[in-house]
């Protein structure tokens, strides 16, 4: 099994589970939107964009969906990468 | 009589809602507010194929019946029978994206548990498809327990069968499902609508998406930008080049039909008032028309694309310096051309601390109509010399002013984001949609609401404000030998303001022009103008107005003037909007005192500066 990371850093198109959410670590409403777009442990993530000034927002697909988010938000999710 | 059944067409932001719903009425809508806040109430009326009328409002788009946005919160209200201004619904209509249930299922259980009678419209099949993705709609419908009907809204596929079970629903008698409340906590319910979604899948095959392909360029690193540059300077160029011609005409028409009601009536008091009052004012605003339009046609092309957000994407990181969202990219830039419609299009930004910063500092950028001021006033007192071939001092002081807007914009939101406005924001959490291609119809219905909204709104107050300073500039009337501008009302404010702005090189035309460039910004070219015309004789009246200027004013005074417009004169139309889209006139208020604190500093400086330097 591969290390646990933070969604941030993970790189562009691998794939990873998710293994935690640091909720606490969020606002409320930031929470309970990441929630909406889906976030929870054992769903799919994979990184397919970045921002084009300073690699942030991230554009992450969760599930069937693609949302962006700031890097900020993307550490408080952690990940296990899926093995290529 | 009774009210019609009212059906509630409800789903997640992006499952093609509004697209079904236009589908279903058509153009017989109508776009209200919700009384209180500024989300807006589309509904509409049509007939079932049974001949019963219905009422169908289109929600808010929304996640969950737990919000955070405005937008949610009235979802969520009216389902629950809470709004004002609205009855509970009898019936819903809910819109899922066929390719996104995993996601759009979470918000169907939880209305599932309200305990409405409902139909699912098992949304864009087509795009389903086109992503290599096979459901089973009967399978579907066993595991929610309420009737799925396949549609594709963009091309009313679908539709009659949707109308058909709504007609059964409504007549069949109301059976109450127990309304077990929202009993299920988020993470449950989710993962029970994976589950659902995931038995309802046929078939998947694997395919590079579409979207996915196109993000990789338009999101690219160096060439996303790039293209949004190009995007944007289209956009411009048609909003100035393309609106000119309408606008002309539309002000020619106004003029004609005024001086023709003006010839039919009587000289006097009730002619001046039609025609000075009633047909400047409305002229002053429906000029603005053909920009406004030109401006929304890109935005709803860009929006229902879903290239906007992209857009809002590539930006973020950028306007994140200043405490904004990627989001407030758009309506920033729109200002340019008016802040009207820049501070309507700031209606796309969820939270509602960065939209009212958005709002507050949309004024800063150099609106189109500050550009005569500026054309006059550099024309006659900056030397039209070049420092290097192709650059000249003019040219350079005009992007100065433009500048000087934009950094004064960043400035203010950062102390904005830092003090009133605290709070909140921080966040960019947006939804990628899938591209699509827009529909004429969705785009003409969009167009025609904005432009209804504009003239309706905005338009009331302006013509009221232009009566009242009509009556300013005429009463008390001039006797024989006196100058209307000194005995009218206006001309005493014209004195009071003297007082006030005289310190910082203001002279007392410049305080008569402030009061009508309130009206309209370019209007205070027009004050100087018919000042120097009445103090002049009739032999000087043939020198450009440019060159009266430059013997009148000191060059410090004109600087301060110039200085003066890059933040102040707001315009009544902007003052009319903001408040209409803040809900009081709190943020207004705020508004116009900010600015003219601040333009009194930038004159103030600029003008002692100057004088210190010896050019007073």
């Amino acid at each position: 099994m591969t290390e646990a990371t933070s969604l941030d850093q993970l790189k562009i198109g691998h794939r990873a589970r998710i293994a935690a959410i640091d909720w606490a670590s969020l606002g409320d409403s930031d929470a309970s939107r990441l929630r909406h777009f889906g976030f929870d442990e054992g769903v799919a993530v994979e990184p397919l964009h970045l921002g084009p000034f300073g690699a942030d927002p991230l554009a992450v697909r969760v599930g069937r969906m693609t949302v962006a988010i700031r890097r900020a938000h993307a550490r408080a999710v952690q990940v296990i990468p899926e093995a290529a | 009589m009774s009210l019609p059944p009212l059906i509630a067409v409800v789903g997640n932001p992006n499952a093609g809602k509004s697209a079904l719903f236009n589908a279903l009425t058509g153009a017989r809508q109508k776009v209200g507010n919700y009384p209180g806040v500024t989300v807006e109430r589309h509904v509409g009326k049509m007939a079932l194929p049974s001949g019963r009328a219905i009422e169908l409002i289109d929600l808010p788009g929304a996640y969950g019946l737990d919000p955070t946005s405005p937008d949610e919160a009235v979802t969520r209200d009216v389902l629950l029978g809470k709004q004002q201004g609205e009855r509970l619904p009898d019936a819903l209509l809910v819109v899922v994206d066929a390719s996104n249930l995993d996601n759009h299922l979470r918000f169907t259980l939880q209305l599932i548990e309200l305990g409405l009678p409902m139909v699912v419209a098992l949304n864009m099949v087509d795009l389903a498809t086109r992503d290599g993705l096979e459901l089973d709609a009967a399978k579907l419908e066993a595991d929610l327990g309420v009737p799925v009907i396949e549609t594709v809204a963009v091309r009313k596929r679908g539709i009659d069968a949707l109308l058909g079970q709504l007609d059964k629903m409504l007549l069949a008698p109301r059976e109450l499902r127990p309304g077990a409340g929202p009993s299920h906590d988020g993470f449950t319910l989710q993962r029970r609508a994976r589950d659902i979604a995931l038995g309802a899948i046929v078939r998947e095959t694997p395919t590079r998406r579409l979207t996915h392909r196109l993000d990789g360029l338009l999101l690219h690193p160096v060439a996303g930008p790039l293209i949004l540059a190009a995007i944007l300077f289209v956009m411009f160029q048609a909003v100035f080049a393309w609106s000119a011609p309408p606008a002309d005409a539309l002000e020619g028409v106004t003029i004609a039909t005024g001086n023709a009601i003006g010839n039919a009536l009587a000289p006097g008091l009730f002619r001046s008032l039609i025609i000075d009052g009633v047909f400047a004012g409305v002229g002053a605003v429906i000029v603005f028309l053909p920009q406004i339009m030109i401006l929304f046609l890109f935005i709803l092309v860009l929006e229902s694309t879903g290239y906007m957000v992209r857009a809002a994407f590539i930006m973020d990181r950028l306007m994140s310096h200043a405490g904004l969202s990627g989001r407030a990219f758009i309506p920033l830039l729109s200002s340019f051309a008016c802040a009207v419609p820049g501070i309507m299009a700031t209606r796309t930004i969820d939270d509602p601390k960065d939209r009212l910063t958005t709002i507050l500092v949309a004024p800063l950028m150099t609106c189109s109509a500050r550009l005569p001021v500026y054309t006059l006033i550099i024309g006659a007192f900056i030397p039209a010399r070049s420092v290097l071939p192709g650059v000249g001092v003019q040219g350079l002081v005009m992007f100065g002013l433009y500048i000087a807007g934009v950094v004064g914009a960043l400035v203010v939101a950062l102390v904005l984001r830092r003090t009133v406005v605290k709070g909140g924001g921080g966040a960019f959490m947006m939804e990628l949609p899938k591209y699509q291609m827009p529909r004429l119809t969705d785009i003409v219905l969009g167009l025609w609401q904005r432009a209804m909204i504009f003239l309706k709104r905005a338009g009331g107050i302006i013509l009221v404000t232009t009566i009242i300073l009509w009556a300013f500039a005429s009463f008390p009337q001039a006797g024989p030998g006196q100058k209307q501008s000194d005995v009218s009302i206006a001309g005493h404010i014209a004195d009071g303001i003297h007082v006030v702005v005289a310190p910082i090189g203001f002279n007392k035309d410049i305080s008569l022009a402030l009061l009508p460039a309130m009206a309209a910004r370019e209007v205070a070219v027009a004050a100087i103008a018919t000042v120097y015309s009445i103090d002049a004789g009739d032999e000087t009246n043939l020198q450009p107005l440019e060159q009266k200027l430059a013997g009148r004013w000191s060059l410090a005074t004109a600087l301060a003037f110039l200085a003066w417009f890059v933040f102040a004169p707001q315009c009544i139309s902007t003052i009319a909007v903001t408040r209409r889209e803040t809900n009081g006139w709190k943020w207004p208020i705020f508004m116009v005192s900010y600015l003219f604190v601040l333009a009194y500093i930038a004159a103030g400086a600029t003008y002692w500066t100057a004088v210190a330097f010896g050019l007073g």
